[in-house]
């Protein structure tokens, strides 16, 4: 335990000397990467702990963008305001949505929520008055209040601000009993309803809870961007934020921090790597990359990376211990039936 | 999590991936690059200030420079281009720029400075040029951004740039508002004939020659589409509401055009107006032949190099298609055997054979990528040996460029603090498919000062 506490505050660390050491583009690159970690983290709550899937969390994202965007641009709010309002919205619909999928398992589910990724862009587009349609909406850039943080700086700073209160609340959340909850459905629904676990009301939190993620990690995107269009948030973002869950870590916290760094990283990396190689190479490299770790994962690394560096951590810290981890969900202490 | 472990367990799971999907040498260079791409300094404009003092006084007073991307012997330039995507035939225009600084470098650069040209594909999204351009301003340090192209990602990033002071020169689109507005946005310049400008000498034509018209209009639902729309409506003034009959608009990437041009065909209408990048215009030409429909049909010139002409008639299977196509001009034509013979087209069949072999030359927009970076070296040329981009704005604000040799004879390119409308002639043109080429159909035609915005 206390090497783990040590282990949170050398990343502390690390994450805080991020902005004073790399130049301003990076520090907005790792911050994208903060980013599309708490959206990983809001995924990860909903599939990983609720087993519930989505293949529509990019709509989210976009109406949490949207929302910061509308708030800003069209009612001039200040922009620190718009993200808890980005939340409110997008946990709402969540929620509202979370009452339908509840309802729908497995392949279905994962059908329907492809619709809403599919279509919500389209519907965005359509509201020119409202969200600019082809044309989005610019935002002026985001001006650091602090003199002594350049503005880049002072954006990183308060992604990680948030994303370190939303992996805090995530942990308690998933600690207390709507996280215990949330593993019972997960792992056996017929189980947990005999229980007296009331199934429905707990998938539908899962969602609420998992699109207000999803809604601030948008909402941060279009002031990072200072520029939303409905098409920054393609069909295709869902499936990155999938595969970032599922190859970071499913289940875990720490594989959303690793699964957003990797959908950050990864495609870029990939595509400076393959240049030199062959151009049609490189432009085909983020989504090959993609399908290629997500193979590795599932074949040889059920619990992703997060997973892996956990074994190893164990096996080097805790030799007493087996190197298996309490918290997936072959170690259920239901198997699930398969009704 | 510990970051630095995690960086480690990126490096590594990349390189596993990477060694399984690519062949031979690719492994070592995994675990070198993300190092690499990590360690590049933002100190590009830090060291010349350093350097000066120590060195000769006199040699520094010559070639100085104070912006970032400007070093004693380089320049930086940069642009986001549609390399791929729904617009990616305009890709070809920055090759050719290229082609034509490579030229220039190896003829002793500008002012003694080699020209470096980088430019990104965004595939015509400005959602990807935002980042994109943030990226060559913020991480490639570019000096300048030069032929950026898209009227709806240009826009999307004009606050940016202007904002950042970086001059955003030469944008690669003809939307009215960049050269209309530049009192908000001083630090932004198009080049080429507004769309505005081009609707005005069709209608000024059309009501001369077919009064009686019955128009119907696709357009592409955005800025780039609604500017040539409104310059099509304001230029047939009191008429607009008679002659056009039917307008239908349709989005990037649209995959086909058939139901549009099923309603147009349906509503009437003798003349259509295409206001399309290459690929959709092709489609929109190929879709009214296959409905058996043959209309006078005006194309934007941003869409009217002869090769993609070629490519309707052919998909078409029909002549008529294409035959009679009306349009505007104001580059000289690669295509046109007659004017093989003149310098400009001599120097661009060189160029093009050296540093850009695999474009096609009859495709115009090559020489007209190379007739926006003739002016870019022009006005780097101008702003002389004390580079700054405020000396470059300067000079594109003053420019007044007679001898480009790649437009058409008698065409200038002229701004000044109060007008900022570069080129404003154009020449009618008609496309004639027993020459596989257009025939001029009219003298240069300007309109300066007859635009009215907004």
């Amino acid at each position: 335990m206390r090497a783990n506490l040590a282990l949170l505050a050398v990343a502390l660390v690390i994450a805080l000397a991020v902005p004073f050491v790399a130049s301003g583009f990076q520090t907005l690159e790792v911050a994208y990467a903060l980013i599309f970690a708490i959206a990983i983290l809001g995924l990860n709550v909903l599939t990983g702990y609720s087993g519930q899937i989505s293949l529509g969390h990019s709509a989210f994202v976009a109406i949490g963008a949207f929302t910061t965007a509308i708030g800003v641009h069209t009612l001039r709010m200040p922009y620190l305001a718009t993200i808890p309002l980005a939340a409110l919205v997008c946990g709402l619909l969540g929620f509202g949505i979370g009452l339908a999928a509840g309802r729908l398992e497995g392949i279905y589910l994962g059908l329907a929520t492809f619709a809403l990724g599919v279509a919500t862009p389209d519907l965005l587009k359509k509201q020119t008055s409202l969200t600019g349609g082809v044309k989005g909406i610019s935002l002026p850039p985001l001006t650091s209040p602090i003199a002594a943080l350049s503005d880049d700086q002072f954006f990183y700073l308060l992604c990680l601000v948030i994303a370190a209160a939303l992996f805090v609340l995530a942990v308690n959340i998933l600690g207390d009993r709507t996280g215990r909850a949330w593993r019972a459905v997960r792992d056996a629904e017929l189980a947990a309803a005999a229980f007296g676990i009331n199934v429905g009301y707990y998938k539908t939190l899962a969602f609420a809870l998992s699109a207000a993620y999803a809604g601030v990690a948008g909402a941060l995107y279009g002031l990072a961007t200072a520029f939303v269009s409905t098409d920054a948030f393609p069909f295709q973002l869902s499936i990155a934020l999938l595969v970032g869950a599922v190859v970071g870590g499913i289940g875990t916290i720490g594989g959303a921090v690793i699964g957003g760094l990797l959908t950050e990283f990864l495609p870029i990396y990939a595509q400076q790597l393959l240049l030199p190689i062959s151009k049609d190479l490189a432009n085909a490299a983020p989504g090959a990359v993609q399908g290629i770790l997500l193979l590795v994962v599932l074949g040889l690394a059920r619990g992703g990376i997060a997973g892996v560096l956990s074994d190893i951590y164990r096996r080097l810290f805790e030799p007493g211990s087996s190197g298996a981890r309490p918290e997936t969900a072959t170690e259920s202490a239901v198997t699930p039936s398969p009704v | 999590m510990n970051t630095s472990v995690v960086r480690v367990a990126i490096a590594a799971v990349m390189s596993i991936a990477l060694a399984a999907c690519s062949s031979g040498g690719a492994p070592p260079a995994a675990t070198g690059a993300p190092a690499a791409a990590a360690t590049t300094a933002p100190a590009a404009a830090t060291t010349k200030p350093a350097a000066a003092p120590t060195t000769a006084p006199a040699a520094a007073a010559n070639l100085t420079a104070s912006d970032s991307g400007v070093t004693k012997d380089s320049i930086l330039i940069g642009a986001t281009v549609p390399l791929s995507g729904p617009a990616a035939a305009y890709g070809t225009i920055a090759k050719a720029s290229d082609a034509y600084f490579h030229y220039v470098n190896d003829n002793g650069g500008v002012n003694g400075r080699q020209l470096s040209y980088k430019y990104l594909d965004d595939a015509y999204n400005p959602a990807q040029t935002v980042p994109l351009t943030k990226q060559l301003v913020e991480q490639e340090q570019v000096f300048l951004t030069f032929g950026g192209l898209g009227t709806q990602s240009q826009t999307s990033v004009r606050d940016y740039l202007n904002g950042k002071k970086v001059p955003q020169v030469i944008v690669a689109t003809g939307a009215t508002t960049f050269a209309a507005e530049f009192d908000k946005f001083p630090y932004t310049f198009g080049w080429q004939p507004v769309y505005q400008g081009e609707s005005l000498i069709y209608a000024q034509y059309i009501q001369k020659n077919s009064p009686n018209a019955k128009i119907g209009v696709i357009y592409q639902n955005d800025d780039y589409g609604q500017d040539y729309l409104d310059g099509l409506t304001k230029g047939l003034g009191s008429k607009a509401d008679e002659m056009i009959v039917d307008k239908e608009p349709n989005d990037v990437g649209a995959p086909d055009l058939n139901s549009q041009i099923l309603k147009l065909k349906n509503s009437g209408a003798d003349t259509l107006f295409v206001f399309e990048t290459p690929s959709p215009a092709i489609k929109a030409l190929v879709a009214a032949s296959q409905a058996g429909w043959h209309p006078t049909i005006y194309l934007n010139s941003v869409s009217n190099p002869v090769p993609y002409i070629q490519a309707a008639q052919k998909a078409a299977g029909d002549d008529a298609a294409v035959n009679g196509i009306i349009t505007v001009a104001y580059l000289k034509d690669p295509a046109d055997p007659g004017q093989a013979s003149d310098q400009g087209i001599q120097l661009y069949n060189q160029v093009m054979s050296k540093y850009y072999p695999d474009g096609k030359p009859q495709d115009a927009f090559n020489i007209y990528g190379m007739a926006t970076a003739w002016s870019l070296v022009d006005v780097l040329k101008k702003a002389g040996p004390n580079l700054t981009r405020q000396a470059v704005m300067d000079q594109m604000a003053n420019l007044n460029e007679v001898d480009n040799p790649f437009l058409y004879p008698g065409v200038v390119v002229k701004n000044s603090p109060s007008d900022h409308y570069s080129i404003t002639q154009e020449y009618l043109a008609k496309y004639d498919t027993s020459a596989n080429d257009y025939k001029p159909l009219s003298q240069t035609i300007d309109v300066r000062g007859q635009i009215k915005f907004p």
